[in-house]
């Protein structure tokens, strides 16, 4: 490395080359202040508070942006450095609102530091005449004061360049300048995704959030940890004050280098909200009495033992969860198979990704990411196919915003034309539920004009040849006709893709939830493989993982198919590893799925259901029918923070602490596994999961010692290969990347590298089958589900947010303007759709985003999509087909 | 918001200005000056269209339009006064003749006239300092300029209205 020598405040240092004096001065201590300064954006050297004096420069040099230089001689803090300083602060103080007693940024304002670092005088010395401005209040989380800036333009830097929204701007020139949204700051008319990371960098009180609670920052402690909604596993900071979260400040570094997002930044107030469950619940006579926990467990017992031997082992089911902890997934599962004596136990990632675990398993060897979050910002193709990401999964979605900035080509393909589209090279508009089709006839394409990678295809993979015969008569002409879009756009899509070295595909439900969603997820390794782009990095194939912890709770055994770490349950090797383990003999069948489970309470085989933070009466498919059959059980238990549509149908309901009150690990979609921290104690008495389940199998016989979480950690490590080398002295900082096979192995950042888990990538061809329930004269519009920025999932953590709920208060339909105005129906109108399994209402969205004849509905609402929506199941991996059902408009009500 | 550009002129302006300098280098500012001489403004409809077919956002578009005097968000009037404010005219009693004109349209610098006849533009030297102080009426200078013979230029344009 190219190194030079210099002098700075008197101190000789060899650096490397290539670094700014404000770097090296951070490197060695040296405290150098700054407002606008972002390691992660190119310097603007606009607050000129970071000055430095080098010798034989005539002038102040910004530090941020002046690269060292062999021979400086730099001075950091000389008399000029310091007058200058103190001038810059003296301008500021003397056009700013001398408010510090009242102003919320007190405690946490670099300006107030700085004036009090530099001791500038508290009356002006400047007679300048202070700015007059109304508070912004227009965005519902958080206000700006022009008075309070001091228009640095981090806030506006980093909504342009790194969230890369640009819904900020400078407004006015001059002394008039100020930062708001277009147009006075009309919401309706702002592009502003309210993720408040402009919030998170203002140096003073100009953007602060509109938080009910007053807290100081002295008063406060914090407590780094990881965010419980998507898959991004986001670092950020609980800042807690009396026991109440009061704030949300996103960390730097990886993941999510300090970005969040709306959910993650502001939908915190369920942690400490009043319709938390407190204490145990028994259902009497139709009515919930409080109880005691030994009451609960002593009832669960007792039925457990009636049941146990009336009708067996397995008329038993568990749901498990993809919200809670690693460890808490693994002793949920060792409760159902080691003390109950079932398989019977699945969890909600049969409705998101049970196609790509199946599909991927088959032709790669492991049904995970690839690839990193990190390694988004370097691809050079991005096909993303069946996400909407800046809504599912926003830090990633502006990842890829900020890599086409960088000149990465971006293929969209979406029945909705999402935010995304608006920046893709190629949009393609396909119609629900043709992604074979698509990817197929691209393929076509490929493999005609010679485009693919041979050598890869020769020694990395097997059975190409079986491919080209499915897809050398599949034209761009046919696809077209099916999707719904121009040849010659599919044509385009499919060169872009294969002239990527770096390309990279990143799906999710749009991908998985069809009844021929495992082959959607194959086509996508083909393409992906017949391009030699698996195995590298930056290049790769990424289904993004919905929930906070849906790819731990699959890690962990939370399937009727497997132990942790994906061991088949019908593997002798892999039961009697477990029997030896666990002490006990072990079932060998294979469980039921989530639908099957379902299915089987409705015909009562499955009489008992243990449901740990689900919700199933929300989530599956079929309200109607998950209504009936949680109704004809003997007996339901439900965990979890609130009284949810399922916990309402429940016997007993436990009580769980949320992620702000317990130790443990959450598994992102990168394969990342992280901590997270206990900030407050328990709400009132509720308790971890992992201390009622452990407790529980206590009482139902099995002497199971009471296990810390890293403890349960270090229990589970021995016997789930990717796991082996985690503890969680290891992943305290950083987290580490599974597979982790020893206590020394780094983790891995990619999966593939130089084989496939399996050995040889297998190209599975797969043919275009239509979906199950298409429109005809009865059900002429086609529906299609999905999430929206500001919901999570059931809305049960996001809906105890009143701004997020003002937002998007009620379920709502997008419809395509022509066929808004062929059912005379308008934007606002209340509406009834209906299906051949039920009804619903939903307010009209009336948007060309969409195409004609298809119409969106969120599936977050209870009562809403999922009263639609179809059962049918692909059945490799038993995911229904929430994406595509037939349904009718029954006009206004 | 009261919309100002109906879709008609909104298709209008896509398909002779948009799509005229789309394909520039930096196309926004030549596209914001057609719209200030079409409509006498950039209407907040007009901002949200070149967003839409440009995919530059709002806020951006918004500060531009806010950074330079030339563009307002609302319709200017049919008439731009413009007193030239540069330091010849200074010195020439520049400020008296705008105190003047205010009183007299009963507006403030930089608003319309209620009638949609007049706006009293902000105006630096207009390089014609030998003849301060000077006036500007849409392209037509005039110079030498008092509080009086100010105001019967003013109702020249006035009765050219009746």
């Amino acid at each position: 490395m190219d190194t030079i020598k210099l002098k700075i405040n008197n101190q000789e240092i060899e650096v490397p080359k290539g670094k700014t004096i404000l770097e090296l001065a951070r490197n060695l201590d040296i405290d150098i202040p700054t407002f606008c300064y972002d390691e992660r954006l190119k310097s603007d050297g606009a607050c000129r508070m970071c000055v430095v004096e080098v010798e034989g420069v005539d002038r102040l040099l910004t530090s941020c942006s002046t690269q060292a230089a062999e021979g400086m001689n730099i001075q950091t803090h000389s008399e000029e450095v310091i007058q200058a300083r103190k001038d810059i602060l003296d301008l500021t103080w003397a056009s700013h609102p001398n408010e510090c007693v009242v102003c919320d940024a007190n405690g946490e304002c670099k300006l107030q530091d700085y004036s009090y670092e530099y001791q500038i005088s508290p009356d002006p010395v400047y007679t300048g005449h202070k700015r007059e401005f109304d508070i912004i209040t227009s965005n519902k989380f958080f206000y700006i004061d022009p008075e309070k800036c001091i228009l640095c333009g981090n806030c506006v830097n980093v909504c342009t360049d790194l969230q890369k929204v640009e819904a900020l701007s400078f407004i006015e020139r001059g002394y008039k300048t100020y930062v708001s949204f277009a147009f006075e700051g009309d919401m309706e008319t702002s592009n502003c995704v309210s993720c408040g990371n402009c919030v998170s960098v203002c140096p003073t009180g100009a953007m602060v959030e509109k938080s009910k609670d007053l807290f100081r920052i002295w008063e406060t402690t914090k407590t780094r940890t990881t965010c419980p909604y998507c898959g991004v596993g986001c670092q950020f900071d609980l800042v807690v004050k009396n026991n109440k979260v009061v704030r949300i400040d996103p960390a730097p570094g990886i993941p999510n280098e300090g970005l969040l997002c709306v959910k993650g930044k502001f939908a915190f107030k369920f942690i400490n909200h009043k319709d938390r469950l407190t204490t145990p619940l028994i259902k009497e006579n139709g009515e919930f009495r409080e109880a005691t926990w030994n009451e609960a467990y002593d009832l669960i017992t007792s039925k457990f033992l009636t049941i146990k031997n009336e009708y067996g082992a397995n008329s038993f089911a568990g749901l498990s969860s993809a919200k809670v902890t690693n460890e808490e997934n693994y002793m949920f599962q060792k409760l159902f198979r080691a003390v109950i004596g079932t398989n019977n136990v699945d969890h909600c990632a049969r409705l998101c990704h049970a196609s790509t675990v199946a599909g991927l398993a088959t032709t790669l060897g492991s049904g995970a990411m690839t690839n990193s979050i990190g390694e988004v910002k370097y691809n050079d193709v991005i096909f993303v196919i069946g996400s909407n990401t800046t809504e599912t999964h926003p830090v990633i979605g502006s990842f890829m915003k900020q890599a086409t900035a960088k000149g990465a080509k971006l293929i969209v393909a979406d029945p909705r034309k999402i935010e995304l589209a608006n920046g893709a090279d190629v949009f393609l508009g396909i119609k629900p539920g043709t992604n074979v089709a698509l990817l197929n006839a691209m393929m076509n394409v490929i493999y005609k004009e010679n485009l693919y990678d041979k050598e890869y295809i020769s020694t990395r993979t097997e059975k190409f040849n079986e491919l080209v015969e499915i897809i050398k008569t599949f034209t761009p002409e046919k696809a077209a006709d099916i999707c719904g879009v121009k040849a010659e756009d599919i044509i385009k899509a499919a060169r872009i893709y294969a002239s990527g070295d770096k390309a990279a595909i990143y799906y999710a439900m749009g991908i998985t939830q069809h009844s021929q969603g495992t082959n959607h997820v194959k086509s996508i390794a083909n393409i992906a493989m017949m391009c030699g782009n698996v195995g590298k990095e930056s290049a790769g194939i990424n289904p993004l993982r919905g929930q906070n912890n849906v790819q731990g709770a699959c890690d962990m055994g939370g399937l009727p198919n497997v132990y942790p770490g994906y061991q088949k349950v019908f593997n002798k090797e892999v039961q009697a590893k477990f029997e030896k383990a666990w002490a006990v003999k072990l079932d060998d069948k294979v469980g039921l799925s989530i639908p099957h489970i379902l299915n089987g309470a409705y015909d009562k085989l499955i009489k008992f259901l243990y449901i740990m933070g689900e919700n199933p009466m929300v989530s599956d498919p079929d309200t109607t029918h998950v209504k009936a059959s949680l109704n004809n059980l003997d007996f339901l238990v439900v965990q979890d923070l609130f009284m949810t549509e399922t916990a309402e149908l429940a016997d007993v309901i436990l009580p769980a602490s949320s992620y702000a009150e317990k130790d443990g690990t959450f598994t992102n979609t990168e394969r990342r596994i992280q901590k997270i921290r206990p900030a407050i104690p328990p709400i009132g008495n509720s308790k971890p999961d992992l201390l009622i389940i452990q407790e529980l199998m206590n009482s139902l016989g099995y002497p199971q010692k009471i296990l810390t979480s890293s403890e349960v950690m270090d229990e589970l490590a021995l016997i789930t290969p990717i796991y082996q080398g985690v503890n969680y002295e290891r992943i305290d900082n950083l987290g580490l990347q599974w597979p982790v096979k020893d206590k020394n192995h780094p983790g891995t950042k990619f999966l593939h590298e130089g084989s496939f888990s399996r050995g040889l990538g297998l190209f599975t061809p797969v043919e275009y089958i239509k979906s199950k329930e298409l429109p005809d004269e009865d059900y002429p519009l086609i529906l299609t589900t999905g999430r929206v920025l500001y919901h999570f999932h059931t809305i049960s953590m996001t809906g105890k947010n009143e701004e997020i709920n003002e937002i998007i208060p009620r379920n709502y339909i997008e419809i395509h303007p022509s066929t808004a105005a062929k059912y005379k129906i308008k934007h606002m109108d209340s509406i009834k759709v209906s299906s051949r399994r039920g009804e619903t209402i939903a307010e009209v969205h009336v948007t060309s985003k969409i195409s004609e004849n298809v119409v969106f509905m969120p599936f977050h609402f209870a009562d809403g999509a999922n009263m639609l929506t179809n059962t049918a199941l692909d059945e490799t991996c038993n995911i229904p087909e929430l994406k595509v059902c037939a349904v009718q408009i029954n006009g206004l009500v | 918001m009261k919309e100002y550009v109906n879709i008609k002129l909104r298709k209008e302006f896509k398909s002779s200005i948009i799509d005229k300098y789309r394909d520039n280098k930096s196309p926004l500012m030549q596209i914001l000056q057609e719209s200030q001489k079409q409509f006498g403004c950039v209407p907040v409809e007009i901002q949200q269209l070149i967003s839409e077919e440009l995919n530059i956002s709002t806020a951006k578009i918004h500060g531009v339009v806010s950074f330079y005097s030339m563009f307002s968000l609302k319709p200017a009037g049919k008439h731009i006064i413009g007193i030239c404010t540069g330091t010849a005219c200074h010195v020439k009693g520049a400020q008296r003749l705008v105190d003047r004109v205010e009183k007299e349209l009963g507006i403030k610098y930089g608003e319309t006239t209620k009638d949609g006849l007049f706006t009293l533009a902000p105006t630096r030297c207009v390089g014609d300092c030998s003849k301060a102080a000077v006036v500007m009426v849409d392209d037509t200078m005039y110079g030498n300029e008092t509080g009086e013979s100010i105001i019967k230029i003013l109702k020249s344009y006035q009765n050219k209205k009746s």
